[in-house]
């Protein structure tokens, strides 16, 4: 072979590598810098105890608050967002509504599932203002439902879109409604992809610091009504890190390492779930 | 016994025409062959017949299709009665996506035959109804021990059977089949016509094949369709030893395919 | 055990609860989709309403090309927030771009099938990282480097700056258009391929005369949605680039990004009546800018299924 093609070649396979490595690098590295500074924080207090003294300045205590927080947080707008994301995908099937009703519903939803989450604060901070609830666990749930809406529904529309259209077919030649099609046969297809997008949007959703910067606010305590303000674990890491009290940032480095933990055991179990919920399905 | 009449049937995808001007009484209990090359209409005359075609958008028909003297294409017919009197055998068999047993449950669960067979239903009476219907598409004894097994794990000549028990199940009156046997191994399609001479007893069965053995082997009538126009029809020994068009001779004797 | 009887009867009696069940569903289905596409809408349009008492007192040049930003005394100049979030972002591209085309193709063309399974669940693993974290990181370690390269070049500079946001969003980028662009890649139909690898073709020629060639406006796309992505991307970048109100000159001046001026100011603009107008008419920049980003993407680009056979 021509030796400058044999170079140009070997060349850009070289390039490609490297770029390649540089991202597994800084996958790595940040694994790497959070679990070191996380570890060197974590300890069974900092688990179970909420600060004391205050989240900015005390010294004592843990990131209980934030941890508990997030779960409620993220739990609450996940069973929201499910609720609504669910009937939107299976509407969304040419079965029930037009196809131009469709890609506009569906470009809708891309223009969402594309908006910044600071946006969804905002807005979702007039939402509040307007309705008179203060920075609240309430708040907090609305607008990560919001958030997470677009990425659920969407995720939920991919997977009930792959649905053979002759299993579908199978179902009506039975003599099924649309109803019991969708029930019976799309909705168990479709599973798998369901619960991903669910579990997709869970990840997300919890590691969302912009959106409920305003509308959860933060606080020490472990919120025990709905219209209490909540501390959430981005949260904990975005103001603990910056203050000059060591024994805060060790707070934000235990957050940071619990929430990276969270967010790929979550990713591993969209996986796993997605392979175990796959027993009836058919290819 | 149903009994189905094409009048002056039309149907058009877009702007493309596929079927023309087709007039078409079906013979009671018979297995009637739907025969023709590939692309002449076969697929969509079986499944205007029980209006499978409205699922395709852009899809046009005119005429009418008389079950019973009733016409199936008028907008006050109940599209789920239809189907479950007219029911349909798809060419390759996708088990709908649950266990052995709830495949076949499910026909008699939407249309509430389980509850009113054996006087009152219940768990036992949808069992009862379950085995009938795969005993009688013969598959029963060979999952009688695994009905809880996800239906995608039988063999596909095994899940052609279990669509052949979904369709039963509904109790129909005429059976659509497309195909049924040309995504099967040989002994399962050998299976699978056995059972269908069984059912003719009981049955309109309208078959579409590309098979001509298979029509000569299996059919009672012959329906010979080509580039969407209706050549001839009428028994099938009749049709084999002094069929009347050139196409249908060239199309015997192999010319054209 | 067959079930008997009157089969008209039967469906007769069966089709009310049927129907029932078939006309609510129905409804529900169409009552969410309105609710979502009047989700949009509301959230546009209270943003607009929010935004618009503004639009009284400063003109809309004064808005988007005037540099002061004085909240006390009326003048809203979004300018250098402009011109921040507009050179962090182009700057992440820079960095990003070429690297995830690297990736990208090495991933699609020359990776075998098990490793790229794996590389792409590991990429899916770094887009799913919190932002607070690449936050965290960048100030633990890219503000510091940044800090001592500006030391290097002979400027000063706190390390909090353009660069180091550049750096951070850049990471975070990469992996969301590494995952589009080997879909995109992946589209390519390999018969294709075969075409020039069969005319002895080197991998690289393939790619880059065949490969290439058919997927640019998938990849385009990709960059696209990425550059939405990073444009409207918040907490990482506010973490690190310095945050200070001036239209930067240097990589290694600070900069201040319209999502940073929203989430470090909004909730105590009550006071000041116009400066709530003020940051919510920079969200609906946000929202317009990526909004319209994103729009191209998907339906002239993207236009699913055709990227590759037009």
């Amino acid at each position: 072979m021509n030796p400058k093609r044999n170079r140009e070649e070997k060349l850009f396979r070289i390039l490609m590598v490297a770029a390649l490595v540089l991202v597994f690098a800084s996958l790595a590295g940040i694994i790497l810098v959070v679990a070191m500074k996380g570890l060197a924080s974590l300890n069974l207090s900092m688990i179970i105890e909420t600060p004391k003294g205050g989240y900015y300045l005390g010294k004592e205590g843990g990131i209980a608050n934030a941890i508990v927080g997030s779960l409620y947080l993220v739990t609450g707008a996940t069973i929201l967002a499910f609720l609504i994301s669910l009937p939107v995908a299976l509407a969304l099937q040419k079965e029930y509504i037009g196809r131009r009703a469709a890609a506009i519903t569906r470009l809708v939803l891309d223009i969402l599932w594309g908006t910044p989450s600071i946006v969804y604060g905002a807005f979702g901070f007039v939402i509040m203002v307007y309705l008179g609830i203060r920075a609240s666990l309430l708040g907090g749930i609305i607008v990560l439902t919001l958030l997470m809406i677009p990425i659920m529904a969407r995720a939920m529309d991919e997977a009930v879109r792959l649905v053979p259209f002759e299993l579908k077919e199978m179902a009506y030649a039975m003599g099924a409604t649309r109803v019991e099609t969708t029930l019976a046969v799309v909705f168990r297809q479709a599973l798998p992809g369901i619960c991903t997008g669910v579990i997709l949007a869970f990840g997300r959703g919890i590691g969302d610091a912009a959106s409920i910067l305003f509308t959860a606010g933060y606080t020490d305590e472990i919120p025990t009504s709905l219209m209490d303000p909540v501390a959430s674990l981005p949260l904990a890491v975005f103001f603990q890190a910056g203050t000059p009290v060591p024994e805060v940032q060790a707070r934000a480095f235990a957050a940071a390492l619990i929430l990276l933990a969270i967010v790929i055991i979550v990713n591993l179990i969209a996986r796993l779930l997605g392979w175990r919920f796959s027993k009836h399905i058919v290819r | 016994m149903a009994h189905i009449q094409i009048q002056q049937l039309r149907v058009s995808y877009g702007s493309l025409p596929v079927l023309n001007d087709i007039n078409l009484e079906i013979p009671d209990r018979q297995i009637v062959a739907i025969i023709g090359p590939s692309g002449c209409g076969k697929t969509t005359l079986l499944k205007s017949m029980n209006r499978l075609l409205d699922l395709n958008e852009d899809v046009s028909v005119t005429g009418s299709i008389l079950l019973d003297g009733v016409n199936i294409y008028d907008p006050a017919m109940d599209v789920t009665c239809l189907r479950k009197r007219v029911g349909f055998l798809p060419q390759r068999p996708y088990p709908l996506p649950m266990s052995i047993f709830e495949n076949v449950a499910f026909g008699p669960r939407i249309h509430g035959l389980s509850v009113l067979s054996a006087g009152g239903g219940g768990k036992q009476a949808e069992k009862s109804l379950v085995e009938h219907y795969l005993r009688l598409a013969g598959l029963w004894d060979e999952v009688k021990d695994r009905l809880d097994e996800p239906a995608a794990k039988l063999s596909i000549g095994q899940q052609q059977r279990l669509a052949l028990a979904r369709v039963l199940s509904i109790e129909p009156e005429v059976i659509l089949a497309d195909e049924p046997t040309s995504a099967l191994d040989p002994v399962s399609a050998k299976l699978v016509e056995t059972q269908f001479k069984l059912l003719k007893e009981n049955y309109t069965i309208i078959l579409v094949t590309h098979i001509l053995r298979q029509a000569r082997r299996l059919a009672d009538y012959i329906v010979f369709l080509y580039m969407g126009d209706l050549i001839e029809h009428k028994p099938a020994a009749v049709f084999f030893s002094a069929p009347d068009d050139e196409k249908t001779k060239a199309y015997i004797s192999g010319e054209i395919s | 055990m067959m079930p008997s009887g009157n089969k008209q009867f039967i469906i007769s009696r069966l089709s009310g609860g049927r129907r029932i069940r078939e006309a609510l569903a129905l409804v529900s289905g169409r009552l969410v989709l309105i609710l979502i596409n009047a989700l949009a809408l509301l959230i546009f349009c209270g943003l607009l309403w929010k935004a618009a008492p503004l639009f009284g007192i400063i003109s809309v040049s004064d808005w988007l090309f005037s540099s002061s930003w004085h909240p006390m005394k009326n003048q809203f100049g979004l300018f250098p927030f402009i011109v921040g979030t507009v050179s962090v972002t182009l700057l992440a591209m820079i960095i990003a771009v070429p690297v995830c085309l690297g990736a990208a193709i090495y991933l699609s063309e020359y990776a075998g099938r098990r490793f790229r399974e794996i590389a792409r669940w590991l990429i899916d693993i770094l887009a799913g990282i919190p932002s607070v974290i690449y936050g965290l990181c960048g100030v633990l370690v890219i503000v510091p480097f940044v800090a001592f390269l500006g030391e290097l070049m002979g400027s000063t500079t706190t390390g909090y700056s353009l660069l180091a946001g550049g750096l951070v969003l850049a990471v975070m980028v990469i992996p969301f258009i590494i995952s589009i662009s080997v879909e995109v890649l992946r589209m390519v139909p390999d018969p294709l391929r075969e075409c020039a690898l069969a005319l002895g073709a080197t991998r690289w020629e393939t790619v880059k005369y065949v490969v290439l060639k058919k997927a640019k406006r998938g990849l385009l796309a990709a960059v696209v949605l990425g550059f939405a992505r990073a444009f409207g991307e918040t907490m990482a970048v506010l973490m690190v680039v310095g945050n200070v109100a001036q239209v930067p000159v240097s990589l290694f001046d600070p900069a201040y990004p319209l999502p940073a001026l929203i989430a470090n100011n909004y909730g105590e603009v009550m006071s000041i009546p116009l400066y709530d107008a003020a940051l919510m008419s920079a969200a609906l920049i946000l929202m317009l800018v990526v909004g319209a980003f994103s729009l191209t993407a998907h339906y002239t680009l993207l236009k699913i299924g055709e990227t590759v056979d037009s």
